[in-house]
């Protein structure tokens, strides 16, 4: 059983990796691709403009956290 | 050119982990013997080997744009992973990643876990992991970029190819190697496994690119674009509040 949880970590680490909700919006941006494309319309450029979105979004996270914890040290370092 | 440009993925992909891999293996052998971790190595090809024919098969019977919708997707959630990464590393939001480091590290611990005999029982565990790990994720790149294009056998052939390239640059170096720009060639290899991943992921959901098959190289162009568009960001609101991790 610990080894097949271990499996399953392993293989959410390698694909998902630190990041969850890039996952989740690959999926919603493939789905809403598919609804499109099936109704007929373009949808070629819904998967390129949408993962640039998400990977803006995902590294701005990380940029933020960083800024955050500048700022908590040096409030930190003033007091 | 879809299928030269699907090889040189396979190929760079199949490389990184092959390098962290003769890390790992490097380190048991210099410090514990090269006997059990020769056994170590063989025994993960074998299980690696007995995995791939297993599963391999199973793919050919499936249809083309079920594979493309499926393979795709999964292809552009691990290819944003990899160049996520590469993008906060090359802006020094993240560490860069260092095998001379790895390669101390692992030397430590192998020291620190005691004598060796003449059956190695922690060699032959350490290098069966990193290779059978390391292997798993190179048949996952096989499977996928193959899978998806049906030509599983091409993308083996890149991965092939690393293997041959790897163990030779091992082999004469003895050591890490560490002079593979390893973090530039991640990038790299971000930028193809996204780009791979929107275009099949796309197809596989009905889409029709403008131009068909040539479209790939604009939708790399895109990839490469907004990454670099990123870094250059990124690099400038690390440079504006200090920020710098490596």
């Amino acid at each position: 059983m610990k080894w097949l949880s271990q499996f399953a970590r392993f293989w959410y680490d390698f694909i998902v990796g630190d990041d969850w909700t890039i996952a989740v919006a690959v999926v919603v941006i493939v789905a809403i691709t598919d609804v499109v494309a099936n109704a007929g319309r373009v949808a070629w450029p819904i998967v390129p403009i949408g993962v640039a979105v998400v990977l803006s979004l995902s590294v701005r996270r990380v940029l933020r956290v960083h800024q955050q914890q500048a700022r908590e040290l040096g409030e930190g370092g003033t007091q | 050119m879809h299928s030269v440009l699907l090889v040189v993925a396979a190929f760079l992909a199949s490389a990184v982990e092959m390098v962290e891999a003769l890390t790992i293996v490097l380190a048991v052998g210099v410090t514990r013997g090269w006997r059990s971790a020769g056994w170590g190595v063989a025994t993960a090809l074998a299980a690696l080997v007995a995995i791939a024919g297993i599963f391999g098969p199973a793919l050919a019977n499936l249809p083309i744009d079920v594979l493309r919708l499926v393979i795709g997707t999964i292809l552009l959630i691990f290819g944003l992973q990899w160049l996520r990464k590469a993008i906060l590393r090359s802006s020094g939001l993240k560490a860069q990643h260092d095998e001379d480091a790895i390669f101390r590290d692992e030397i430590k611990e192998l020291r620190a876990a005691g004598q060796r005999g003449v059956g190695d029982w922690y060699a032959f565990t350490v290098a069966f992991k990193g290779v059978f790990l390391e292997g798993l994720e190179v048949a996952f790149i096989i499977v996928t970029f193959g899978g998806a294009q049906k030509n599983v056998g091409l993308a083996a052939l890149g991965a092939a190819a690393a293997l041959v390239v790897v163990c030779i640059a091992g082999a004469i170096a003895h050591a890490p190697l560490s002079r593979v720009p390893e973090n530039t060639l991640k990038f790299g290899v971000g930028i193809m496994l996204s780009s791979f991943g929107i275009f099949w992921s796309a197809e596989g959901a009905g889409v029709s690119w403008p131009g068909a098959d040539a479209s790939l190289l604009g939708v790399i162009a895109f990839v490469i674009v907004v990454s670099f568009g990123l870094v250059a960001w990124l690099r400038r609101a690390v440079a504006d509040a200090g920020l710098a991790i490596a």
